[in-house]
C-alpha cells in the first residue's frame, strides 16, 4: 500500500509542490531528446530509403566522431578534420554499398539487419584500432554557459540551446530533401520495393550510396554534439538502444515521428527519473523509454507517425 | 552410393512419419549421440568447461529462440531476459526449498520464464516486426534492471551475485564449483538431446504447422481458424521455457556463479540471434550447428595468434577479433542467407547423387 502510494500519489503532490523543478527536468529532458532525435533521424533515412533496419547508426556516431576527434588530435584544424570526415563517411558509404548491400538486394528484413549488427562489429572494431579506446574531449567552440530564465527561479544552457537549434536544422533540411527533390522522391521507391524501384530505372547503386552517405553526416552531426557533451568514447555506440524506442514510438517511416518521439522520450524519461525514480529504487532510465515506448505501441501499432498498416491477405 | 533412401520401403505410416525417415540418418544421429557422450573420455576439464558445456548451453538457448523467431516469426531480441528469469528462479527454488530435487527445480524454473514469456509475449498480438523486436527489447532491460535492484532475487547478499549451490543426482555432484566437468557435460547434453527431440516433434505436428502458418501470413492463417493469441502466446511460452532451462543450466552447470551481465544484450540475446541467423532460421540442427559456429569462432580467434607466434597487444587483439567476427557474418549472410541448415540440405542432395554426376 505504502509503495503503491509512492508510485501514484506522492509524485503528483511533488510535482505539485515544486512546479520549477518539474519545468527544469522538462527542459532539461527536451534538450536530451533533441540528441535522442538526432541518432533516430539515421535510422529512420536509412530505413526510408532502403527498408533496412541499420543497427550499425550507432556505430556509426562512435566512428565519425572517433575520426573526428583523432584527426584533431594529430593536428589537423577543425574545418580541415569536418572535411575529411566527411570524406571517410561518404568513403564508407561506398565501401558498404560495393561490399555489402550489393550482395543483400532483395533479402529479408531480418538478413539485412544481422548484416547490419556485423557491420556494427567491423566500425566499432575499426574506430577503436585506429584511435585508441580512450575518453577523448571534443573542443568545437560551442559555447557551455548556464543562464536564467523566468527571473531566475531556471537553469538552461547555451549548449543545450545550440544543440536543440542544429537538430532543428537538420530536420527541416532533411524533411524539404525528402518531400520536395527528385532523389527524395526516388528514396521512398526504393524503400517500398527494390525490385520494382530498379525496374522503373532507379539507379538503385547511386540512392544507397546517397543515403548512407546522409546516414553518415547525420551521424556525424550526432556525434559531434553528444562527443562535445560527454566526451568521446565507446558509449556513444550505445546511444543506438536509447535511439530505439525513439523510433518505434515516433514510426519507422517519419522524420517528424523521430523528432517528436525523442523529445516524448527525453522528457519522459527525465520526469520519470526525477519524481518516480527514488521510490522505484534509481536508475529507471534505461528501461523507462522501452516501457513508454511500448505503451504507446500497443494502442498505435505502428508509431505515432507511422504510415499505416494495411494488411491484405 | 552409401546415402540413398532407394529401396528402404516403409509400410507402416508410423514408419512413414519418422523423424529421420532414412536409415542412414538414423544411423548417423545414433552415432553422433554416442560419440557426444564419449567426449569426456578424450576431452580435459578447459575443452569441457569453456567450449563444450558453454555450446550445449547456447545450443538449447538457440533452439528455444528459434522456435519463436523460426517457426512462429516472432522477432524477438528478450532472450538474455527470459534465461536470466530461469537461472535467477532456479537459484531462488534451490536455496529456499530444502531437498528439492535440482532437475525438478530447473524444469520449474523454465516454467517461471515461461509465465515471463508469455506476459512480454502479450503485445505481439498488436506490434509485428521490427517494432515487435524492439518492443522485447523492454523486457531484456526491465527484466535485469529489476534483477539487480532487488535484494528478494539474489537472497539478499552483499555481492549481488547469483552462486550455484552443490547439489546431487544419483548420489553425483552435478552443479556448484566442486561438480565435475564430466557430470555437469553430461547433465547439458542429457537435456540438450531431450530437449531438441522434443522440440523435432513439436513443430512438426499441428503445433508447429499452426506456427509455421502465423509466420507465414497471420491474417490468411486466423482466416483458416487458427487462434493468434494461443498459437502467439504458446510460441512465446516454449521458447521461453526453453531459454529459461538453458539460463539455469549456464549458472549451475557453466559459469557457477553470475551477476545480471552474464545475460546482457551482446553476451546472449544478440549472439543466440547470429546463432539461429547463420545457423538457418526455422531449423532445430541448424540451431545446433550455429550455436557451435558462433561459440567456436571467438575461441578460435582468441587462440590463433599466439598459436601462430604472434605476440600482439590485448587490446589491438579485442577490436582484431571484433572486426573478423563481423567481416565473416556479413559475409555469411551474402554466401548464405538461409543457414548451415541450406548447407547441409544442398550436401545431402549432393550425398545421393554420388558418385554420379546425375
Amino acid at each position: 500500500m505504502e509503495f503503491l502510494e509512492s508510485i501514484l500519489v506522492t509524485p503528483f503532490i511533488e510535482i505539485w509542490e515544486s512546479p520549477y523543478y518539474f519545468i527544469e527536468l522538462v527542459l532539461v529532458g527536451l534538450s536530451t531528446g533533441v540528441l535522442y532525435s538526432l541518432v533516430a533521424l539515421g535510422f529512420v533515412l536509412i530505413f526510408k530509403a532502403s527498408g533496412m533496419f541499420n543497427f550499425a547508426q550507432g556505430a556509426m556516431v562512435l566512428f565519425s566522431a572517433l575520426t573526428l576527434v583523432g584527426l584533431m588530435e594529430h593536428g589537423v584544424p577543425l574545418w580541415a578534420a569536418l572535411i575529411l570526415t566527411v570524406a571517410t563517411m561518404v568513403g564508407l558509404a561506398f565501401l558498404v554499398e560495393r561490399f555489402m548491400l550489393r550482395h543483400l538486394v532483395n533479402q529479408e528484413g531480418l538478413i539485412l539487419f544481422m548484416a547490419t549488427i556485423g557491420l556494427n562489429f567491423i566500425l566499432e572494431g575499426t574506430g577503436q584500432l585506429m584511435w585508441g579506446s580512450d575518453v577523448k574531449r571534443l573542443e568545437i567552440g560551442i559555447p557551455d554557459q548556464p543562464f536564467d530564465i523566468l527571473g531566475g527561479k531556471i537553469l538552461l544552457n547555451t549548449f543545450d540551446v545550440t544543440a536543440a537549434f542544429i537538430g532543428a536544422l537538420l530536420v527541416v533540411s532533411l524533411a524539404v530533401f525528402f518531400q520536395k527533390t527528385p532523389m527524395g522522391r526516388a528514396l521512398r521507391a526504393v524503400a517500398d520495393d527494390h525490385q520494382a524501384a530498379l525496374s522503373v530505372g532507379i539507379p538503385l547503386k547511386t540512392i544507397w550510396i546517397a543515403v548512407w552517405t546522409i546516414a553518415g553526416i547525420v551521424a556525424l552531426v550526432a556525434g559531434i554534439v553528444w562527443g562535445a557533451k560527454s566526451g568521446v568514447q565507446f558509449s556513444l555506440s550505445l546511444i543506438a538502444l536509447k535511439a530505439l524506442p525513439v523510433l518505434i514510438l515516433g514510426g519507422f517511416t517519419s522524420v517528424p515521428g523521430a523528432i517528436v518521439g525523442g523529445l516524448i522520450i527525453g522528457v519522459g524519461e527525465k520526469v520519470a527519473e526525477g519524481f518516480w525514480g527514488p521510490a522505484l529504487g534509481g536508475a529507471i532510465e534505461n528501461w523507462f523509454a522501452y516501457m513508454l515506448a511500448l505503451a504507446f505501441l500497443v494502442f498505435r501499432p505502428q508509431g505515432l507517425f507511422g504510415e499505416k498498416i494495411i494488411e491484405r491477405v | 552410393m552409401f546415402y540413398r533412401e532407394a529401396g528402404q520401403f516403409k509400410t507402416t505410416y508410423q514408419g512413414d512419419q519418422a523423424v529421420f525417415p532414412v536409415f542412414q540418418d538414423k544411423v548417423a544421429v545414433i552415432l553422433v549421440i554416442l560419440a557426444a557422450y564419449a567426449v569426456p573420455l578424450v576431452a580435459d576439464e578447459y575443452w569441457l568447461q569453456a567450449i563444450f558445456i558453454q555450446f550445449l548451453v547456447f545450443a538449447l538457448m538457440a533452439i528455444g529462440l528459434n522456435i519463436l523467431m523460426g517457426y512462429a516469426g516472432q522477432v524477438s531480441l528478450g532472450t538474455g531476459a527470459f534465461a536470466a528469469v530461469g537461472a535467477y528462479a532456479c537459484y531462488k527454488l534451490t536455496t529456499n526449498i530444502e531437498g528439492m530435487n535440482v532437475i525438478v527445480a530447473i524444469l520449474l524454473s523454465g516454467g517461471c520464464a515461461a509465465a515471463v514469456g508469455v506476459v512480454f509475449g502479450l503485445p505481439s498480438l498488436r506490434i509485428k516486426g521490427f517494432y515487435l523486436a524492439v518492443a522485447t527489447l523492454a523486457a531484456q532491460f526491465f527484466i535485469l534492471w529489476l534483477f539487480n535492484k532487488v535484494g528478494w532475487f539474489y537472497n539478499n547478499n552483499p555481492s549481488g551475485t547469483i552462486t550455484a549451490p552443490p547439489r546431487e543426482l544419483f548420489g553425483v555432484l552435478i552443479t556448484g564449483p566442486s561438480a565435475s566437468p564430466e557430470a555437469r557435460y553430461i547433465v547439458c547434453l542429457t537435456f540438450l538431446i531431450a530437449f531438441a527431440w522434443f522440440a523435432k516433434n513439436l513443430v512438426r505436428g499441428r503445433i508447429g504447422r499452426n506456427w509455421m502458418a502465423i509466420r507465414d501470413m497471420d491474417i490468411a492463417a486466423e482466416i483458416i481458424g487458427i487462434r493468434p493469441l494461443q498459437t502467439k502466446l504458446l510460441a512465446f511460452a516454449i521458447s521461453s521455457f526453453y531459454c529459461g532451462v538453458a539460463g539455469a543450466l549456464m549458472i549451475f552447470c557453466w559459469l557457477g556463479s553470475a551477476e545480471t551481465e552474464a545475460f546482457d544484450l551482446a553476451n546472449v540475446s544478440f549472439r543466440v540471434l547470429f546463432m539461429i541467423i547463420i545457423g538457418g532460421l526455422g531449423s532445430i540442427g541448424g540451431s545446433i550447428m550455429g550455436a557451435a559456429f558462433i561459440v567456436l569462432v571467438p575461441i578460435f580467434l582468441t587462440n590463433f595468434p599466439p598459436m601462430v607466434g604472434l605476440d600482439i597487444s590485448t587490446a589491438l587483439q579485442k577490436h582484431l577479433e571484433e572486426i573478423i567476427f563481423g567481416v565473416m557474418i556479413v559475409f555469411f549472410l551474402i554466401v548464405e542467407p538461409e543457414g548451415f541448415a541450406r548447407l547441409w540440405q544442398i550436401l545431402r542432395e549432393k550425398l545421393r547423387k554420388w558418385p554420379f554426376p546425375y
